[in-house]
C-alpha cells in the first residue's frame, strides 16, 4: 500500500427521497505518473489510483478508470441521486492491488 | 531540481520558448479518440468542457465536463506524454452527467473530452489552456 | 555592479506587459470564517506600504477558490493526519499533545503571535522550535525534522485552528534585537542576481517576474499547500527557495537567521489575518 493514503468524502448527512446531491472526495496519493526521473537519471515507477467508483446501496453512481494524468491527492465531484435512505460506498483501486474504501449514510427527511 | 547553472539555463530557456511553441499534439491521443468512438464519427453539441484559459500551475488544472445524453464522458490531454486523463461512465443513479476533477497538462495544448451518448453517437469539445511555465521556483 | 543589477532585474520583470494583481475580492472560508486580505500597514512598514497584502490577492481565480471550502483545499487532508497525531501518545512519557494542551482547537490565538520571545529560554521562538520543545522535554519523544512533514502538518493544524484571527506579533522589547536582525536579512541583497527580499516584494509587487505574478510575501497563509510541488510547503523552506534564487548558499530552515527572518516579515503582516494551510501557485 502507498503511505499516507487516506480517503476524504463530504456527502450530506440528509436528503428528501428523490433528491440529487452533490458529492466531493478527495484522496491523498502520489499519483507517481511514470514520467518523473529521479536524481540518478533513473525512470521512478508509475504508481497511481487507476479506477474509482462511488455506489449507493449496491447500484452505480459513477465509474472512473484514471489515467496518470489525474493530479496528485486526486479530487471529484459529481452528483448523485438518493432514492431512499442508505449507504454510498466509495473505492479507489491502487496500482500495487490495494484497495481504498469510504463509506457514508445518509438519512431521508 | 537542484538549481545549477545548467538547469537555470534551460528553467530560463522552457519559459522563454513556451509561448512560441506550437501546440503538441500526439498520435496516441487520436489512436485513443480511435478506440473509443471504433472510429464513428463525432459531432458537436451536447457537450460541455469548462477549463481554465491560463492555468497558473500545470500540475493540478481544475476541469467540469458535463453532457446531458452522455453514458460515457472522456477526457485526452492531447498534448502530454500519454494522452489519457479519464473516462467517467455514469450509473443509473447519477443525478447529472456530470463531473470535476483536477488534472496534470505538461504544457499548453487542448484539452478533448468526448461523450458517448446513451443512442450511441458521440460528441466532442476542447479547450486550449495555457499552462504558465517560469517564475520563481521556490 | 549596480548597473548590472538592474538590468538583470529588469529581465526577470516585464511591468508594463500585463498586471499581476492584486485583484478585487474577499475570501470567506466555508461560507463563515472571514479572512482579511488586505488592511492598512502596520506603523513599523507605514513608511514603505500602505497596504498590506495577502498572497492569496495574488493567484487566480481557480486557485484562490479552492481556498475558500476546506474540501476543496487539498491542505486540510494534512491537518486531519495532524490531528490524529495531535491525539496520540508519543515519546517515554506516554503523552499526547491534547493531554496537556486539550483539544487541537484550544490552541486558537497560539499561531498569531508566533514566532515570540520565550523569557525561560532567552530567545525567539517558532512555532516549529516550540513544538519541538514539547516534544523533546515533556514528551520524551524524538525532535522531528524542521521542515518534515509531521511538522509541516502540525503547524498547519496550529494554524487552521487561528484562522480568521488578526496575525499579531510583537516586535519591541526582548524580541527588538531579533527583529532588527531580520529586518537587515530582509534589505540585504543575496547571491549572484543580488536580491534582496525587498526587491521583488517591497519595490516590485504586483508586477510578473518571467511567467509568475509577485506578491508582497506575506506569510500569513503559511504553511501552504503548493500547486507546483502538491504538498505543504513550511515558511523556511520558502525562504530557503527565495535565497537559492538568489542564486545564493542559503541558510537552513531554522537556522538563528530564518528564525529572525520570520519574526520581520511575519510582522510585516501584523493585521492581516491567519489563513494556513493556504493554497499557492
Amino acid at each position: 500500500m502507498a503511505s499516507g493514503v487516506k480517503p476524504r468524502v463530504k456527502v450530506p448527512k440528509s436528503a428528501a427521497a428523490g433528491d440529487s446531491i452533490v458529492i466531493k472526495t478527495l484522496i491523498s496519493h502520489k499519483m507517481e505518473s511514470g514520467q518523473r526521473k529521479d536524481s540518478d537519471g533513473n525512470v521512478i515507477p508509475r504508481s497511481i489510483i487507476n479506477r474509482f467508483t462511488c455506489e449507493f446501496n449496491g447500484e452505480s453512481v459513477i465509474d472512473v478508470a484514471m489515467e496518470p494524468a489525474i493530479s496528485t491527492n486526486p479530487y471529484f465531484e459529481f452528483e448523485a441521486t438518493v432514492p431512499e435512505a442508505g449507504e454510498f460506498k466509495f473505492t479507489w483501486y491502487d496500482d500495487d492491488g490495494s484497495v481504498y474504501e469510504e463509506s457514508k449514510s445518509i438519512a431521508i427527511g | 531540481m537542484e538549481l545549477t547553472r545548467r538547469n537555470a539555463i534551460i528553467m530560463g530557456a522552457g519559459a522563454f520558448f513556451v509561448a512560441g511553441l506550437p501546440l503538441r499534439v500526439s498520435a496516441a491521443g487520436e489512436e485513443a479518440i480511435a478506440a473509443f468512438t471504433g472510429g464513428a464519427e463525432i459531432g458537436t453539441g451536447d457537450i460541455k468542457l469548462t477549463a481554465p484559459e491560463i492555468a497558473e500551475n500545470g500540475n493540478t488544472v481544475p476541469i467540469e465536463v458535463s453532457s446531458d445524453g452522455a453514458a460515457e464522458i472522456m477526457v485526452l490531454a492531447m498534448g502530454n506524454p500519454t494522452p489519457g486523463v479519464a473516462t467517467f461512465k455514469f450509473g443509473p443513479l447519477a443525478a447529472s452527467r456530470y463531473a470535476s476533477t483536477r488534472i496534470r497538462l505538461a504544457g499548453t495544448q487542448d484539452v478533448v473530452a468526448i461523450a458517448k451518448l446513451e443512442d450511441g453517437s458521440f460528441v466532442q469539445a476542447s479547450s486550449t489552456v495555457k499552462v504558465t511555465i517560469g517564475g520563481c521556483g521556490g | 555592479m549596480r548597473k548590472l543589477t538592474g538590468a538583470v532585474l529588469a529581465t526577470l520583470l516585464s511591468s508594463t506587459l500585463v498586471s499581476a494583481g492584486p485583484v478585487d475580492d474577499e475570501l470567506v472560508i466555508n461560507d463563515e470564517t472571514e479572512i482579511v486580505t488586505r488592511t492598512a500597514a502596520p506603523a513599523h512598514v507605514a513608511d514603505v506600504l500602505d497596504e498590506v497584502m495577502s498572497g492569496w490577492l495574488f493567484r487566480g481565480t481557480e486557485t484562490r477558490a479552492m481556498e475558500m471550502d476546506d474540501f476543496d483545499n487539498p491542505g486540510m487532508i494534512f491537518v486531519e493526519q495532524a490531528e490524529e497525531q495531535w491525539n496520540t501518545a508519543d515519546g517515554s512519557e506516554g503523552k499526547s499533545c491534547a493531554d496537556c494542551h486539550g483539544a487541537s482547537t484550544e490552541m486558537a490565538g497560539v499561531r498569531p503571535v508566533y514566532p515570540k520571545y520565550n523569557e525561560e529560554a532567552g530567545e525567539v521562538r517558532t512555532l516549529e522550535m516550540q513544538v519541538n520543545d514539547c516534544r523533546e522535554n515533556r514528551m520524551g519523544a524524538e525532535k522531528w525534522k524542521y521542515t518534515g512533514g509531521d511538522m509541516v502538518n502540525m503547524t498547519a493544524l496550529l494554524a487552521s485552528v487561528s484562522r480568521g484571527m488578526p496575525v499579531d506579533i510583537a516586535i519591541d522589547g526582548p524580541a527588538q534585537s531579533t527583529w532588527e536582525q531580520g529586518k537587515d536579512l530582509y534589505y540585504t541583497r543575496t547571491g549572484l542576481l543580488e536580491l534582496s527580499c525587498a526587491n521583488c516584494h517591497e519595490d516590485n509587487y504586483g508586477n510578473m517576474i518571467r511567467a509568475d505574478h509577485l506578491s508582497q510575501g506575506q506569510i500569513n497563509g503559511f504553511p501552504t499547500y503548493r500547486l507546483k510541488n502538491t504538498k505543504l510547503n513550511a515558511v523556511h523552506s520558502r525562504f530557503k527557495g527565495c535565497v537559492r534564487d538568489t542564486r545564493a548558499e542559503t541558510f537552513s530552515p531554522g537556522s538563528p537567521e530564518f528564525v529572525a527572518l520570520e519574526l520581520y516579515v511575519g510582522s510585516r503582516g501584523n493585521g492581516l489575518s491567519v489563513e494556513g494551510p493556504s493554497v499557492r501557485n
